[in-house]
């Protein structure tokens, strides 16, 4: 990409000190934002947490009140109108002509983006066509369903085969089926070298697609690394191996490579406790148990999901997207909610103030409980936890850990 | 679905834009298109410059003829034309301000602004929009009026000069509700405060009435109202019966010039105010 940097820069995207205030309303807080050339950055948070004002200023439709931002290797503020020329906007709201048809609408915006009439009118059947919109291409957009339109919308941003792409909450109230499309659509795009900013509230679609992710909360950056440079640097790892026989001397030879307590189960075939990294871990752990003479039946290593990565990053849960019901089932990080954490969790991301007592443990165990199962509202507390203790909380857990022993990577 | 292949034939490859007037123009006909679109595709906004100026002249001519009595004679059709097409034009371009009013309140005009397109065409797209449209309006009026009897008797060129003074007034007006359009809340509101400033400017004039009869405070407000000034240009362009000319004062002595004069002055004030608007409401 060396060789290229006089003709695409280096960093599509990039922001820096980005601040911006509605009346006292802080929306964005001093943020900065890289995003390398043919690459995805998902910028995950909570409604409210200034995503598209992120988004806004990056597109030129909000001038910041400090920072500077460049996209394209164009400056945000001074040369919008090169910006506009090499950027893709699909945003949180419809923006497209209701009394249009779909295909009118496409070719609108080529002709006011500069295309010639014919250039306009192929690029417009040639999107329809690969979003599944030729039938409707001649229906006036009120007549569209959710999904339609925001698959017209991400068409509309690609009329120009803009190098840049900015996607608000593209899947935000779409239905499961409608949402994995749209997905799908997303990674041929991506497949197709375009560099993109995706803004949502889904971790597991800002897990799914992005190639770093960037938390914010409260117009500020808490954190910044890959999915699972995020999930590493979370508490929630953890390890569990079963034994082919109980063995006493089994917590000890695990205790060089895990970061807390090691749980035994009552049988003493099971083995728990949380890691920090997980990078070689299983390799390692085997062969320390078998030079022990230990034999060992299996080895797992629970990854935490972002869920909980966010969770302990924020201190507050993605209350909108569980309790709105509309994720889809097939989450890919449905089933590897990290079970029985809570109190860990609870402590470290200091809301509980003992952990496993505090709002944070129930919400956990709540989720806990539910299990693969999305649809559970996250506010049914106090169910959660009982369905919790009852059958999936580890007994016992939540004493040991009474120390946060994993730092929350605060940035 | 095929694959996307949108990216990767062109890194930037957003056109260049090297004939600014040219794609100023193109943008501004494609804005003006679409909104032409949207008043086919909307029964109450088509029926406004359709149905409306049709039942205007109808009522006006056979209800308002039977009572009035000009003086200085002459035959209430002959003279109720070019108000009835004053009290069109100028009631229609509230349209203007509902059309801007809708679409700021729609995301649409945010993916407008993230194109590299020229940011005025928006306002300018909207008001040619809303020219033709008045000129489709005038056309109706016109050909309801010939089908009652009107005639205008001053020759074709003069006959046109008349309705381009109106339609010069219509656009001018059109700046005025753009303006409207960008300080009220909705559409329902922009309609409203246009009502209640367009209705009184339409009705407090020589359009339809003879101002001679008016109480005076009603009548010099009337003799110096632009849609009189409008009115009196064309029925003089019309040679249709004009009671206006007998009173003295400058406007209604000079209607032609006073027209025009009253429709650049708008454009002089309003577009330039519009256009400030416009920036101020879309920046944030």
């Amino acid at each position: 990409m060396t060789h290229s940097m006089t003709e695409t820069p280096a960093l599509m995207i990039d922001a820096h000190g980005l601040r911006k205030s509605f009346g006292s309303t802080v929306a964005l807080d001093g943020i900065d934002l890289e995003v390398p050339c043919g690459s995805i950055l998902g910028v995950l948070g909570p409604n409210g947490a200034g995503k598209t004002t992120a988004v806004r200023i990056l597109t030129t439709l909000t001038i910041p009140d400090a920072g500077s931002a460049h996209v394209a290797g164009h400056d945000v503020v001074r040369e919008a109108a090169a910006v506009q020329r090499n950027i893709g906007v699909t945003a949180q709201d419809a923006t497209l002509d209701e009394i249009l048809t779909g295909r009118e609408n496409l070719t609108m915006i080529g002709r006011l983006s500069g295309l010639p009439r014919t250039q306009a009118n192929d690029r417009t059947s040639t999107l329809l066509a690969q979003f599944d919109l030729t039938d409707a291409a001649d229906r006036l957009l009120k007549e569209y369903s959710g999904g339609m339109r925001r698959r017209l919308d991400l068409a509309a941003g690609l009329v120009t085969r803009p190098p840049v792409l900015f996607l608000d909450e593209p899947t935000t109230g779409l239905d499961p089926t409608s949402r994995a499309r749209m997905w799908e659509v997303i990674r041929e795009l991506v497949a197709d070298g375009v560099t993109l900013l995706l803004t949502t509230q889904y971790l597991d679609e800002a897990d799914e697609l992005a190639d770093r992710i960037v938390v914010i909360d409260h117009g500020r950056v808490i954190a910044n690394g890959t999915a699972a440079e995020l999930k590493a640097q979370t508490p929630g790892a953890r390890l569990e191996v079963t034994l082919s026989e109980p063995r006493a001397d089994a917590p000890a030879a695990l205790a060089p490579f895990v970061a807390g307590p090691v749980h035994v189960s009552h049988d003493g075939r099971r083995l728990r406790a949380p890691v920090r990294g997980t990078s070689g871990l299983a390799t390692t752990v085997v062969r320390a148990l078998d030079q022990a003479a230990i034999t060992v039946d299996d080895v797992e290593l629970h990854q935490p999901s972002l869920d909980d990565v966010f969770f302990a990053l924020t201190g507050h849960p993605t209350g909108e997207q569980v309790a709105g019901g509309e994720r889809g089932t097939g989450s890919p990080t449905g089933d590897e909610r990290a079970v029985g954490v809570a109190g860990q969790r609870g402590s470290s991301s200091s809301i509980g103030a003992d952990g496993a007592g505090g709002p944070a443990g129930q919400r956990r165990a709540g989720l806990a409980e539910g299990g693969g199962s999305d649809d559970r509202p996250a506010g049914d507390e106090g169910a959660g936890d009982q369905g919790a203790g009852g059958q999936a909380r580890p007994t016992g857990r939540d004493t040991q850990q009474q120390a946060p022993d994993l730092e929350v990577a605060r940035l | 679905m095929n694959a996307i292949t949108s990216a990767a034939p062109a890194r930037f490859a957003a056109p260049s834009r090297p004939r600014a007037l040219a794609s100023r123009a193109r943008d501004i006909a494609v804005l003006a298109r679409r909104n032409l679109v949207h008043i086919a595709r909307e029964p109450l906004q088509l029926s406004d410059v359709t149905v409306q100026p049709v039942l205007f002249t109808l009522l006006f001519v056979y209800v308002f003829g039977a009572g009035v009595v000009l003086p200085g004679g002459g035959s209430y059709t002959s003279f109720a034309i070019a108000g009835l097409l004053a009290l069109n034009l100028t009631t229609s371009s509230m349209g203007t301000a509902v059309g801007l009013s809708t679409d700021l309140g729609s995301g649409v005009i945010d993916r407008f602004r993230t194109l590299a397109m020229w940011r005025p065409a928006v306002l300018v797209g909207r008001t040619l929009a809303d020219f033709l449209t008045a000129a489709i309006c005038s056309g109706f009026v016109a050909a309801t009026g010939l089908l009652v009897g009107w005639r205008p008797e001053g020759g074709v060129l003069s006959t046109l000069a008349g309705f381009g003074v109106f339609l010069l007034f219509s656009y001018a007006l059109s700046w005025g509700c753009g303006c409207l359009g960008m300080i009220s809340k909705g559409p329902e509101s922009a309609q409203s405060i246009g009502l209640v400033i367009m209705f009184p400017l339409a009705i407090v004039s020589n359009a339809l009435v003879p101002t001679q009869h008016m109480p005076a405070l009603l009548r010099t407000i009337a003799d110096w109202n632009p849609v009189s000034a409008v009115t009196a240009a064309a029925r003089e362009l019309f040679h249709n019966p004009n009671p206006s000319a007998n009173i003295h004062v400058w406007p209604m002595q000079h209607p032609v010039l006073a027209s025009l004069l009253w429709s650049l002055a708008l454009i002089a004030v309003f577009a330039p105010t519009a256009t400030w608007l416009y920036r101020r409401r879309t920046t944030d």
